[in-house]
C-alpha cells in the first residue's frame, strides 16, 4: 500500500479522462475535489488488489448519469460517500477497502474522492478498464456475480437501496429509472465484491494505468513531441483519423447522451468522412460508410495539437481532432466479453470490428 | 461611409481613418495612463488632414485590451459579490474555487450559496431560498459592493432563478450592477460562473473606461456613433458593451487579425502580431480568426466562450534584454520604451535597440548603441527568430507552409525569411492593422431560441434566416452575411422534439447605413 502522491492526481485525471472514449465525464471537478481534500490533509492510499484478503469486502463506487449535469450540478465529497456509509449499515459490516466500477473518466477519481472521505484505501483496479455507459457492461457482471444490493444517493436526502433484482440488466434498468428522476445524475454505491472475487474478476492495475496514461501524455506535451503519438504507441493503440468536425447530434434520453459526429478528413484522410455515433461514450466509427472500428475497443477523440481528450459532450464544430483507438481489455473480447459490450449490446445489427491487430 | 478605427494597446494607441473601404490616415501614438488622453490624441492626429472629417464621421470604433491587461496585471478590478444558486450540490467548490490566489484576494469580497437552481429536466433542483437571497443581498449591500455575479445550476436552459435573484438583489440596492451568467456563457456551471465573476469586476473599470471614451470622442467634436469590437469581430453600441467588458477581452489581437487580412487580401495565413510587450500569434481562415476549442484560461481563470485561438509570448518591442545572459524578456518596459530604451537615452537594452543595432529598424538614436557588442547584436536577433518560429510551429494544425502576416509596431523583429511560413508579407499600415480591424468590424445578428416540433435542419435553417434578417436591420449588407456559429441543444423534457438553437452570422457594415 503507497500513498497516491498530489502531483499523481492531475496525471490520473488526464489518463481517465481519456479512457472515458468520450464519455465518463471530465473529471476535472472531481480532481479539484481533491485537491482540496489534500490540502486539508486527507490523502489516499492505493492498495495492490493481490493484498486483500479473499473475505474482505470492498467498496465499488461510481457516480451515475448524464456528464453534462455533472458539470452544472457540482459533485460533492460528503455526498460521493453517503452511498458506501449506507451500504455499511445496510450489511452491518465495514469495508475494507473502496474501488472504482469504472476507470473511465470522473469515476476513476470517485474512489479516491470517497476515500479521501471515510479513510479507506482504493484498490489499484476497476471493473470496466475505460468507461462504458451501462451497468452490466463490468467484469463483475459479465462473471455473473450477483449486482445486488445497489445503493443510489443524491444530494437531498433521497436514498434507495435496491435489495433484489433478477439480473444486470434489469439492475441497470432499475437504477437508471430511479438516477432519472433524481435527476440524471447520482451516488451510487453497487454490490459489494469480496477480495476474492476482485482478484479474480476485476481490472487489475488500472489506477496505476490510467496515471501511467496521464504521464505519457504530460511528458509528451512538456518535450513538445505530439502528444496523440506517444499515446497511441506506448499503450499499442492506433490513429483511427485525423479531420475536423462538420456535424454534432446529440440529445439525452434516459440519462443518456446520444448523438453522432461527422467527422471530415485532413492530411491524409483528406477526402475521407468519419462518422462517430455515441452513447456517452463513443460505440462505432464508420470510414466512409462503413464499419472500421466499434465498442469495446477504447475509441477516443483528442485535440490534435493539445492531446487534451475531447468528451461527447464538448465536441463542437470546427475542432480539429484526432481519433485514436485503445485496445480494450482481453476479457471483453472473449464470446461473453463482446454480449455484454459488443456493438450488439448496443442496439447494433452488426459485430466487433477492429482496426487493431489480433493479440495487441 | 467614414469611420475610425482605434485600437488602445498597453502600448500604444493607434487609429485608422477608414473612407469607403479604404484605409486614408493611420497614426500611431503612445498608450497614456489615463487611456482618454491617448484616445483624444490618437482622433486629433487622424482628422489633421480634414478637420470636416470630424463632423461628418458615420462611426467610431474602439478595440482594447484594457480590460484583459486589467485582469492579467490585477489593476484597477473592483471587488465582486457571488451569489451562487444550486445548493444542496456544489457546496464544496465553491465560487471562485478555481482561481489564482491573489486574483481571488484581491477580487472575491462576499461569496453566497444558496439552494436553488435547476434539474436539465427543467424541474426546480429544491425550491429557490429567496430568505437566503435577500439575506445575500443584505450582507452585500453591507459590505459596499457595487457589482455582483449570479449563477444558478442550468441558468442557460431555465434563467427563472437567476432572474428572479436579479430582481431581490436590485430591490436591495437600485444601484448594483449585475452579471447574470445565463446571458455570458454555456453549460458548465464553474466556467461561466468564472467567466460571470470576471465581467462583475471589471464593471467599474469599464464604466470608466467607456466614459472616457466618450469624453474624448465629444472633446474632438465627433458626434458619430461609439461602438466597441468584441472578441468575434463584431461590434457592440459602447452604451450596451460597457456592461459586457469580457467580451472584449481578445478584441485586440482579433482586430488586429481581421486587419491583417483586409490590408493584405490573403483569407488564410498565420498573423503573427508584435507589440510592444507581447507577440500574439494566431491562424486565419477564410479571413477570420481559429477559434480555441478548449476552455482558455484568462489571467489564471478557467473560462468557456468564444475566444480566438491565440498563443501569446513575452516578445515585443519593448522586451527587456539581458546583455550578458542573452535572457529574452519576459520583461518589457511597455509604454515607457521613449523613455527607458537606450536609443531613445534611457538604461534599458531592449529588443528594439537590438533590431536598431542589427540595422533592421530606424527609431531613436543609433548612436547611442555604437558600444553594443556585434556578436551579442546577432545571437539576440537570433534567438528572437527562433521564438517566432517556435510559436507558429506551436500553433499549426496541419503540415505545410502558409503565408506569415506580419503585423503590429514590433514587427521589425520578424525577418523576411523564417522556418515553417512559405512568405513574409508586410502590408503597408500594418503597424495600426488593429486599428483598421477595428475600423471594419462587422455587424453581426443572434438568434437563440427554442424551437418544437420542426425537426433539427429546418429549425437550423430558420434560425438562420432570422439571425441573417436581424443583421440586416442593424446594417449588415446581406450580400456579405456569413454564418459563424450555429449551435442546438436539445431539451429533452419539453414534449416533441425540442431544441435550443443558437446562430449567429456576422456581415460588413451596407453602404450608406
Amino acid at each position: 500500500m503507497r500513498t497516491i502522491e498530489r502531483a499523481e492526481l492531475e496525471l490520473l485525471a488526464t489518463g481517465a479522462w481519456i479512457l472515458g472514449a468520450g464519455g465518463g465525464g471530465n473529471p476535472y471537478l472531481s480532481y479539484l475535489n481533491l485537491c482540496n481534500q489534500y490540502e486539508n490533509g486527507n490523502t489516499v492510499s492505493l492498495l495492490d488488489p493481490a493484498d486483500l484478503a479473499d473475505d474482505d469486502i470492498v467498496a465499488i463506487v461510481s457516480g451515475m448519469g448524464a456528464p453534462l449535469v455533472g458539470r452544472e450540478r457540482l459533485s460533492d465529497p460528503r455526498f460521493a460517500a453517503k452511498p458506501l456509509l449506507a451500504m455499511e449499515r445496510y450489511l452491518g459490516r465495514k469495508f475494507r477497502a473502496v474501488m472504482s466500477v469504472e476507470i473511465g473518466g470522473t469515476n476513476a477519481l470517485q474512489p479516491l474522492v470517497v476515500a479521501s472521505v471515510t479513510g479507506v484505501p482504493v484498490v489499484d483496479a476497476d471493473a470496466m478498464g475505460r468507461a462504458f455507459p451501462m451497468g452490466q457492461m463490468t467484469s463483475f457482471a459479465i462473471a455473473g456475480l450477483p449486482t445486488t444490493p445497489l445503493v443510489v444517493s443524491d444530494i437531498r436526502d433521497n436514498e434507495v437501496i435496491v435489495s433484489r433484482g433478477e439480473d444486470a440488466s434489469w439492475m441497470e434498468r432499475i437504477a437508471r429509472k430511479v438516477v432519472t428522476e433524481l435527476g440524471s445524475i447520482a451516488a451510487t454505491c453497487k454490490a459489494p465484491r469480496t477480495g476474492l472475487e476482485v482478484k479474480r474478476h476485476g481490472i487489475l492495475y488500472s489506477t496505476s494505468k490510467a496515471i501511467r496514461i496521464g504521464r505519457i501524455v504530460h511528458e509528451a506535451r512538456r518535450r513538445h513531441d505530439d502528444p496523440v503519438a506517444a499515446l497511441v504507441e506506448a499503450e499499442k493503440g492506433m490513429i483511427l483519423f485525423k479531420g475536423k468536425i462538420a456535424d454534432i447530434q446529440r440529445r439525452t434520453t434516459e440519462g443518456f447522451l446520444r448523438g453522432k459526429a461527422r467527422i471530415d478528413g485532413l492530411d491524409g484522410d483528406r477526402g475521407s468522412v468519419l462518422e462517430l455515433a455515441f452513447q456517452n461514450e463513443f460505440a462505432a466509427a464508420w470510414r466512409d460508410d462503413e464499419v472500421v472500428d466499434t465498442t469495446p475497443d477504447i475509441i477516443c477523440v483528442m485535440d490534435s495539437v493539445s492531446g487534451e481528450a475531447i468528451g461527447t459532450e464538448m465536441i463542437r464544430y470546427g475542432q480539429r481532432v484526432s481519433v485514436i483507438v485503445l485496445p480494450a481489455p482481453d476479457l471483453f473480447l472473449t464470446p461473453k466479453g463482446l454480449a455484454a459490450t459488443g456493438p450488439r449490446a448496443f442496439g447494433y445489427d452488426f459485430d466487433y470490428k477492429t482496426v487493431l491487430k489480433a493479440g495487441t | 461611409m467614414k469611420r475610425i478605427g482605434i485600437d488602445v494597446g498597453g502600448t500604444n494607441t493607434d487609429a485608422a481613418l477608414i473612407v469607403d473601404g479604404k484605409v486614408v490616415k493611420g497614426v500611431k501614438t503612445p498608450t497614456t495612463e489615463d487611456v482618454m488622453s491617448g484616445v483624444r490624441k490618437a482622433l486629433e492626429l487622424a482628422v489633421a488632414d480634414d478637420r470636416t472629417v470630424a463632423a461628418s464621421l458615420d462611426g467610431v470604433t474602439i478595440g482594447t485590451t484594457h480590460f484583459v491587461n486589467a485582469v492579467v496585471q490585477r489593476r484597477g478590478l473592483n471587488a465582486v459579490g457571488a451569489l451562487r444558486i444550486g445548493l444542496p450540490s456544489g457546496a464544496s467548490l465553491p465560487p471562485f474555487v478555481d482561481w489564482p490566489k491573489d486574483l481571488r484576494g484581491l477580487v472575491s469580497s462576499s461569496v453566497h450559496m444558496v439552494r436553488g437552481g435547476h434539474e436539465i429536466d427543467g424541474r426546480p433542483l429544491v425550491p429557490l431560498d429567496r430568505d437566503a437571497i435577500r439575506e445575500a443581498a443584505g450582507r452585500i449591500s453591507e459590505a459596499g459592493i457595487s457589482s455582483v455575479g449570479v449563477a444558478a445550476v442550468f441558468s442557460p436552459l431555465t434563467a427563472e432563478c437567476e432572474l428572479e435573484a436579479a430582481e431581490i438583489l436590485r430591490r436591495e440596492n437600485p444601484d448594483l450592477r449585475i452579471t447574470l451568467s445565463h446571458t455570458l456563457g454555456r453549460l458548465g456551471l464553474l466556467e461561466r460562473e468564472n467567466v460571470t465573476l470576471l465581467n462583475a469586476c471589471l464593471q467599474d473599470l469599464a464604466v470608466k473606461t467607456t466614459g472616457a471614451f466618450v469624453d474624448a470622442l465629444r472633446d474632438s467634436g465627433i458626434r458619430a456613433p461609439l461602438y466597441l469590437t468584441q472578441n468575434d469581430g463584431t461590434i457592440m453600441r459602447a452604451e450596451v458593451a460597457q456592461s459586457f467588458p469580457v467580451y472584449c477581452f481578445a478584441s485586440g489581437p482579433t482586430n488586429s487579425m481581421r486587419g491583417a487580412a483586409f490590408l493584405s487580401g490573403l483569407e488564410d495565413g498565420a498573423v503573427v502580431d508584435v507589440g510592444g510587450t507581447t507577440t500574439d500569434i494566431g491562424y486565419l481562415k477564410a479571413g477570420f480568426p481559429r477559434e480555441a476549442n478548449n476552455t482558455v484560461e484568462v489571467g489564471g481563470v478557467r473560462t468557456l466562450f468564444r475566444m480566438p485561438d491565440l498563443l501569446s509570448i513575452g516578445l515585443g518591442g519593448g522586451t527587456e534584454i539581458a546583455a550578458d545572459s542573452l535572457k529574452i524578456g519576459p520583461g518589457s518596459v511597455g509604454y515607457r520604451l521613449p523613455q527607458e530604451a537606450l536609443v531613445f537615452g534611457g538604461n534599458q537594452l531592449t529588443a528594439t535597440d537590438i533590431a536598431v543595432a542589427a540595422g533592421i529598424a530606424d527609431i531613436g538614436d543609433r548612436a547611442k548603441l555604437v558600444h553594443l557588442d556585434r556578436a551579442m547584436v546577432g545571437q539576440a536577433m537570433r534567438k528572437m527568430h527562433e521564438m517566432i518560429a517556435e510559436g507558429m510551429d506551436r500553433m499549426k494544425t496541419e503540415a505545410g507552409d502558409l503565408p506569415l502576416l506580419a503585423v503590429g509596431g514590433g514587427s521589425f523583429l520578424i525577418p523576411d525569411r523564417i522556418e515553417g511560413a512559405s512568405e513574409v508579407v508586410r502590408v503597408e499600415h500594418h503597424a495600426i492593422a488593429n486599428a483598421v480591424g477595428a475600423g471594419i468590424a462587422q455587424v453581426s445578428g443572434e438568434v437563440d431560441r427554442i424551437f418544437s416540433g420542426i425537426g433539427r435542419e429546418k429549425a437550423l435553417e430558420t434560425a438562420a434566416e432570422e439571425a441573417r434578417a436581424k443583421a440586416v436591420t442593424s446594417g449588415a449588407d446581406a450580400k456579405t452575411l456569413k454564418t459563424v456559429e450555429t449551435e442546438d441543444l436539445p431539451l429533452s423534457y419539453l414534449p416533441g422534439d425540442t431544441l435550443r438553437v443558437r446562430v449567429r452570422v456576422v456581415g460588413d457594415i451596407a453602404a450608406g447605413s
